[in-house]
């Protein structure tokens, strides 16, 4: 049966760590997966710039053998004539076996994923989901730590706008004896929907703070977010709140000697390239594991829908 | 104050008040030629002060829109000036086409053919969330 893929919590924590088990196997025999998606086509429908999750998803869809149609930004395509997104996706359906969509309106995909006769993957509705790059921080997460409990999780930045890390609260609340520390300023706060929603809703603890430094020693995960100029309608807001939180070698000198360090990247200046070569430093491993876990989702929807 | 009664309509009563005027908006009474008398601040035994509609026209009117407003509110249907029917309120699961989504980035926005939808997401505190954008009813 046809499934879409609109938010992390589409995918219960069971298909998760099937997700990650598939992963985990592609990562250990690519061979047995350079194949299996033979004469399949993804078609990319990216209508907001984006450079990682595009390539990233063409790239898995490569690597399991199938093919990428793509439309590259909105001016060119019929959507700049006009044309509604579940036309769109009714259409690009004709030619495609799988959607991944990005779209600056949020509940875009939603619509999408309504209309399309083929699974429609969310790879961005403006502030509001972004589930791959979570499967991309969870699979990091386990690979680093090797497991999703007992963890102190610290997040830091636009905790407001920024949807990676909502979908990370909502996907880590549901397991066990996980702490959050919310590390940001004062205007960025984590909205109360999304407290209400896991963290009060699943009885994890958590914290509030502008001062990532204290909290520094207890964490063992620090997802970084950068403060996102395109979700502010006020200029003046972004320039007061954009160099907030610069991570240095220097304030990792307090750290654990085995914190993970996440950012979901593009990165503009909140993590110093000093820290690139630390250890700690698992933000260009995400990357790596967010091609994986979109093969692994990629196959899993094919599968359900009965392509594959 | 008297307003007759009438023969063959609708009255919603028990209408907290302050909200009739709402509801008669969300109800788009507004929209039609019919006969509605709005009575405010009615004084009410049971709630201090209520407010009530009464159509004159035994029309369908949407019980989801009125349990949306007021799940406490009563809907009388009177024919031959008889009380014939008296429906309870249910909070409805889904309201389409009743409320519009206030977030400028919602694809609603831009896309005109969509139907606004919101989904019932929290009972006990009457919160309603749009189905595209998670975007909060009034928010």
């Amino acid at each position: 049966m046809k499934r879409s893929v609109i938010d992390i919590l589409d995918l219960s924590a069971q298909e998760l760590e099937e997700l990650i088990a598939t992963a985990e196997d592609i990562i250990a025999n690519p061979d047995k997966y350079a194949h299996v998606c033979d004469r399949k086509k993804l078609a990319t429908l990216f209508f907001e710039p984006s450079t990682r999750t595009r390539m990233s998803f063409e790239a898995a869809m490569y690597e399991l053998g199938g093919h990428v149609i793509s439309v590259s930004s909105a001016m060119s395509s019929s959507a700049a004539k006009g044309e509604s997104v579940a036309d769109t996706a009714k259409t690009v359906s004709c030619y495609a076996d799988i959607i991944a969509m990005r779209h600056p309106k949020e509940g875009a995909a939603y619509v999408a994923a309504t209309n399309a006769t083929v699974p429609v993957i969310n790879a961005g509705d403006g502030g509001h989901c972004h589930p791959t790059q979570t499967l991309a921080d969870l699979l990091t997460i386990w690979r680093e730590k090797r497991r999703f409990s007992g963890l102190t999780i610290g997040v830091c930045g636009d905790l407001k706008f920024g949807r990676t890390v909502h979908s990370l609260i909502n996907a880590m609340s549901r397991y066990p004896d996980n702490n959050f520390v919310l590390i940001s300023p004062e205007e960025l706060k984590v909205p109360s929907y999304v407290k209400k929603g896991s963290l009060k809703k699943f009885n994890i603890p958590y914290t509030q703070t502008t001062d990532l430094e204290a909290a520094m020693p207890q964490l063992d995960i620090l997802y970084m977010t950068r403060i996102q100029r395109e979700r502010f309608f006020n200029e003046e807001d972004y320039l007061r709140l954009k160099d907030s939180y610069i991570l240095t070698p220097d304030k990792l000198k307090t750290a654990k000697p085995d914190l993970a360090i996440l950012h979901p990247l593009p990165r503009v200046n909140e993590i110093s390239v000093a820290i690139d070569d630390d250890p700690r430093a698992c933000y260009f491993k995400q990357v790596l594991n967010g091609k994986y876990m979109r093969m692994a989702l990629i196959l899993k929807l094919l599968k359900e829908a009965g392509t594959l | 104050m008297n307003i007759d009664s009438i023969q063959n309509g609708v009255v919603i009563d028990h209408i907290r008040a302050g909200q009739g005027m709402r509801l008669y908006h969300l109800l788009k009474l507004d929209e039609t030629e019919l006969s509605v008398a709005i009575i405010r601040n009615v004084v009410s035994q049971k709630m201090g002060k209520k407010d009530i509609i009464k159509i004159d026209a035994d029309i369908p009117v949407n019980l989801d829109v009125i349990a949306y407003v007021d799940p406490d509110a009563t809907v009388n249907i009177i024919r031959n000036g008889e009380l014939v029917e008296k429906r309870q309120m249910e909070l409805p699961l889904e309201l389409h086409d009743v409320l519009t989504c206030k977030n400028p980035r919602c694809i609603t926005s831009t896309e005109q053919e969509l139907h606004h939808i919101f989904r019932l997401s929290d009972r006990n505190e009457k919160v309603y969330r749009c189905i595209y954008c998670e975007t909060k009813a009034g928010g």
